[in-house]
């Protein structure tokens, strides 16, 4: 690449940054960066702020926010915990005389038949998807750095699949999987392969949600990945180069260490997001045949909305234990953010 | 290299395109009809035909999630940047975990809510759910915007003698245009896009947006994969018009929000 080249790509970057106030480090949820400490040092005076008149518009914007964490985030994640501790069904919900039975709905969850086979799906959906999508993302995030013609368009067409209503993708994939008339079979009986059903054996249902998530999130982990490698100085590789060193040694000894802490944070995420999915995998399987593609999220959403008889507080306790992974690895993200930011 | 990548990539959306297309008694052809020579625009027509008000509920819907998220993210995202009030720190923290819930256990909760609040297959009940997904991000990104922007300015602002409300709506909003564009872009494409509380909040309502009907008509074992996919086609106009108009803030939106459920 070109000095020329070089100096275009850093002078794009800096105006997206200026533009957006957000600057190459991909750091998720944009928490506080640069120029301030993470945490404030304890303000000088504390008493004469109290009255200042800039607190109280402070909190006068900010009301806004708050009453809608309450009303929008708390209340109904309360009534959640309230209705996974309570025995509800659509009857108690409208007289609201829902029996308090503490633990059953989680013991009752835990001995469930499907528990075990929607623990093991939901392991092997959610390492299965993060493994190859943090990998197609980071060839692909290796293979976009050296800028060629087209190559910034080319990037950006990688964005559609995130872009597109779950339902969109969802439905395609269903189709392009149908075992009659799908374009997989058609393409897999033309080189002499059998065909399979796809999405109505329990042997190939996971594997094939697994497979349409990981398109979807191909892009995501290119995104971010992307932009953790614009941060490595260019002059690295230059030194390298001249050192003789082959393209897989420049990724061994300079992209893969000084991506790690970006990496993490893409695989964290990826684990929160993936642990959430319940759209893909409702529309293309319903998490079926039986419980053959069913993890916790979708298995949640079942109890409650799938069937016509909702059983909430099962459903509840099933998503409180979403939760409380979810939060455990928030914890751990913000850590390594923090980390990240300090080093 | 490059083309042939992106070609592997997007041929599922290629495919959508082609079989909507597709005549009906082709779709079953074997094999199937790679290219649509000898075409129809049938699936199109249904599309016409039926998903008007489907595709009205959701532009509907979207505009509305894009009103309520600025409405709330903009002036919070001012407090937190500029004036700093104590507890910002907690409230970041806050909304990066709001960010982490399951969508099917915000679902149940407002599930509940909205059962004794009446709220249920109501339009405006969906948009108050749909901006969920979107207000923390909000909140965030205009948050991260407006601490660069120079205390210099603000201070002029207030020599002159506006006030924070006058500061706020005359210098801070027109300065965050950009911020405010992608903020509202990806407000509008979640909402858009919603499948998990249109299908829990809004199951029988008279007014169904476009990812629910898509799913009725997959439900119904069609034999019309033409009409559905040109639904879905359609129905990504808005991911289109998004790419096209903001490739750049997409990418930025995405590194600096990291969201999608």
């Amino acid at each position: 690449m070109g000095p020329q080249s070089l100096s275009r790509r850093k002078r794009e970057e800096t105006r997206t940054a200026h533009d957006e106030g957000v600057t190459a480090p991909p750091s998720a949820a944009a928490p506080p960066r640069g120029d301030r400490p993470v945490v404030d040092p304890a303000p000088a005076g504390s008493t004469a702020r109290r009255l200042d008149p800039r607190r109280l518009a402070a909190l006068g914007f900010l009301l806004p926010l708050l009453a809608y964490l309450v009303a929008f985030y708390a209340y109904p994640l309360w009534r959640n915990i309230d209705m996974s501790l309570h025995d509800y069904n659509l009857a108690a919900f409208v007289q609201g005389n829902a029996q308090f039975v503490a633990l059953d709905n989680f013991r009752a969850v835990l001995s469930d038949p499907t528990f075990r086979p929607a623990l093991v799906n939901t392991v092997l959906f959610t390492v299965g998807s993060i493994a190859v999508q943090f990998t197609l993302g980071l060839a692909l995030a290796v293979f976009f750095r050296r800028t060629f013609p087209l190559s910034a368009p080319l990037r950006a067409m990688f964005l559609v699949p995130w872009l597109l209503p779950l339902i969109v993708s969802g439905s395609t994939w269903s189709w392009m999987l149908n075992s009659d008339n799908g374009v997989v079979n058609s393409a897999m009986q033309a080189v002499g392969l059998d065909g399979v059903n796809w999405l109505t054996s329990p042997g190939t249902a996971l594997l094939s949600v697994t497979i349409a998530n990981i398109w979807l999130g191909v892009p995501f982990n290119l995104v971010i990945l992307f932009a953790g490698l614009q941060n490595i100085p260019d002059e690295l590789y230059e030194a390298a180069e001249l050192d003789g060193a082959s393209s897989w040694q420049q990724f061994r000894s300079i992209t893969f260490p000084l991506l790690k802490p970006v990496s993490a944070i893409t695989l964290l995420l990826g684990l929160i997001y993936t642990l959430k999915v319940v759209d893909i995998i409702w529309i293309m399987t319903r998490g079926g045949p039986g419980d053959s593609s069913t993890t916790f999220a979708t298995w949640s959403y079942r109890e409650a909305f799938g069937t016509g008889l909702p059983e909430f507080s099962p459903a509840a306790a099933v998503g409180n234990l979403l939760i409380l992974v979810a939060l455990v690895a928030g914890f751990v993200y913000i850590r390594l953010q923090r980390r990240r930011e300090h080093a | 290299m490059g083309v042939l990548l992106v070609a592997v990539m997007l041929f599922p959306v290629y495919w959508m395109f082609n079989v909507s297309l597709t005549q009906t008694s082709d779709l079953r052809s074997d094999p199937p009809r790679l290219v649509p020579f000898g075409g129809t625009l049938d699936g199109y027509r249904a599309v016409l035909d039926q998903q008007l008000p489907a595709l009205g509920t959701s532009l509907l819907i979207g505009f509305g999630t894009v009103l309520v998220t600025l409405a709330i993210a903009a002036p919070a995202g001012y407090a937190l940047g500029k004036l700093r009030p104590r507890g910002s720190e907690a409230l970041n923290f806050l909304l990066l975990v709001a960010q982490m819930i399951p969508a099917v256990v915000m679902a149940m909760g407002f599930y509940a809510v909205y059962l004794n609040l009446g709220l249920l297959n109501s339009v405006w009940g969906l948009i108050l759910a749909d901006s969920t997904i979107a207000v923390p991000f909000g909140v965030l990104l205009f948050t991260t915007f407006v601490r660069g922007i120079p205390d210099d300015l603000l201070k002029a602002a207030q020599i002159d003698g506006a006030g924070t409300v006058r500061t706020f709506v005359s210098i801070v909003l027109p300065l965050s245009r950009n911020s405010l564009l992608t903020v509202s872009l990806f407000a509008f494409l979640w909402a858009w896009s919603d499948f998990i509380f249109a299908s829990t909040l809004n199951r029988t309502g008279d007014l169904i947006p476009i990812t629910l009907s898509i799913y009725a008509f997959i439900g119904n074992n069609t034999t019309q994969w033409n009409a559905i996919m040109a639904t879905a086609v359609v129905a990504s106009i808005p991911a289109a018009v998004l790419l096209v108009v903001a490739q750049r803030h997409i990418s930025a939106g995405v590194t600096a929000g990291a969201v999608k459920d």
